[in-house]
């Protein structure tokens, strides 16, 4: 009886230590976002800097006359930008920054 | 019975119509995010203008159908009903008006030329293309000047249009159309032709325009206008002016704009406040009845308060003092302002 209690024990920690040893083998998404490889970091950067100027351009040019609208239906960003293109005389690269902020 | 619906319908369907369904088909072609919408705003309006008081329920909706990267058709209309309350016992006095704001074909030929034929509004300084919809513009009334150089607010003929120069420290913008002597009811046009240039600083946010206007019927009408337009530190606060020139007036407008967003953010309850204010005077040069503008210098002071809802809803609030030889006024405006956007059909998002 002894035997088999301690059996299961040590059952137990090998299993607790194999699945240490896994977690630790594979990266957390806390520590890949706290230490992202060179590669990973690339296109992050580049999608934080065009929403960040697809934000800049939109307060830019948009905020000027109104507020944004609290819902815009995916489907027709594009449509909207093309009718503020024509409307507010953007120019195509903001209306492309914008549309990628909108609609990423 | 059936056969005379079917006669009804088949004579009040318009060539308008007709246009609008043809491009719809058309439109079916474009997918993802260029799905044909309609969209526009609904409002209920009241004002009381040195005495009576009047109510306007009014309906703005938008369609925009583009066909390919490159084309886009447009329209915007318009329906106002007038309802002005009466004394002892009489019916309310209603008067319905509709129309047509624009109705256009733009070519998107290359990024620095869009060409559009049709009916469009007049692009004279700012007012008439930007602020005239009823869910953007922040007071009831147009500008006392708003009728220098507007032509009406729609012209019908072509116009050429978009950036001329473009970069993070500056944008060109320009506008050239001509209109033609159209007649009928929605797309009456004259003559004319005219020309706006403007430059907008992005890192002061401060834009400055110019605008000029000819007419080549009766007397030869002109008129010219500046815009100056700020938001000092892209902040809440805005700035906008117009000033105009005509043949028989000039005068100015100017717009300030305060979103209480500073205070607890935008969504807040005080944030949704914007207090405003306008201050506006025409100089009459020569009599002339026909240009729809104030019979002697007038000026005004309009302060306003807004309270942007939830759910793309506004409530517009001003009171306005009218100072002219022919008697000073107060007008108390209310509404309340509904912005829908959706696509014209349902579909996968």
């Amino acid at each position: 009886m002894r035997r088999q209690t301690l059996f299961a024990i040590a059952l137990m920690q090998c299993s607790c230590l194999l699945g240490l040893a896994q977690t630790a083998g594979t990266p957390s998404p806390n520590k890949a976002t706290s230490k992202p490889s060179a590669e990973q970091t690339k296109p992050a950067a580049i999608h934080a800097t065009t929403e960040e100027q697809g934000e800049r351009k939109f307060r830019e040019n948009c905020s000027r006359c109104h507020n944004a609208p609290e819902d815009l239906p995916p489907r027709i960003t594009g449509t909207v930008l093309l009718h503020m293109r024509v409307r507010a005389s953007l120019s195509e690269a903001d209306q492309k920054a914008i549309l990628r902020y909108l609609a990423p | 019975m059936a056969r005379e619906t079917g006669i009804t319908t088949a004579r009040s369907f318009s060539p308008r119509a007709a246009v609008l369904i043809a491009f719809l088909c058309l439109a079916r072609f474009c997918a993802g995010q260029d799905t044909p919408m309609i969209s526009g705003g609904v409002g209920f309006f009241s004002g009381t203008n040195k005495g009576p008081t009047s109510f306007t329920p009014t309906a703005m909706p938008v369609v925009a159908i583009p066909i390919t990267q490159h084309f886009l058709f447009e329209t915007r209309d318009y329906l106002i009903e007038a309802v002005t309350p009466r004394k002892n016992n009489q019916s309310d006095q209603t008067l319905l008006l509709k129309g047509v704001s624009f109705l256009q074909l733009d070519y998107l030929a290359n990024r620095h030329a869009t060409f559009v034929a049709g009916k469009f509004l007049t692009p004279f300084n700012t007012y008439n293309e930007r602020l005239t919809p009823i869910w953007i513009g922040n007071f009831q009334d147009n500008p006392l000047i708003f009728p220098i150089g507007n032509m009406g607010g729609g012209t019908t003929g072509g116009q050429l249009r978009g950036s001329l120069y473009s970069s993070n420290r500056v944008n060109i913008d320009y506008a050239s159309f001509f209109s033609a002597n159209v007649g009928g009811k929605q797309f009456k046009s004259s003559r004319s032709t005219g020309d706006r240039i403007e430059a907008y600083f992005p890192k002061q946010r401060l834009e400055v325009g110019f605008s000029i206007d000819k007419m080549f019927e009766g007397n030869h009408p002109y008129a010219t206008g500046a815009h100056f337009w700020w938001q000092p530190s892209g902040g809440p606060m805005t700035i906008r002016s117009e000033y105009a020139h005509g043949t028989h007036a000039q005068g100015y407008w100017m717009e300030f704009g305060y979103r209480l967003s500073q205070f607890k953010g935008p969504d807040s309850f005080i944030g949704r406040f914007e207090p405003l204010f306008r201050m506006q005077q025409v100089f009459r040069n020569s009599p002339d009845s026909t240009d729809a503008l104030p019979g002697v210098d007038t000026q005004r002071a309009d302060f306003g308060l807004d309270y942007f809802l939830p759910h793309n809803a506004r409530i517009n609030t001003s009171y306005s003092r009218q100072f002219s030889s022919t008697g000073n006024g107060n007008i108390w405006k209310t509404g309340l302002v509904y912005r829908f956007m959706f696509p014209a059909w349902p579909g996968k998002q």
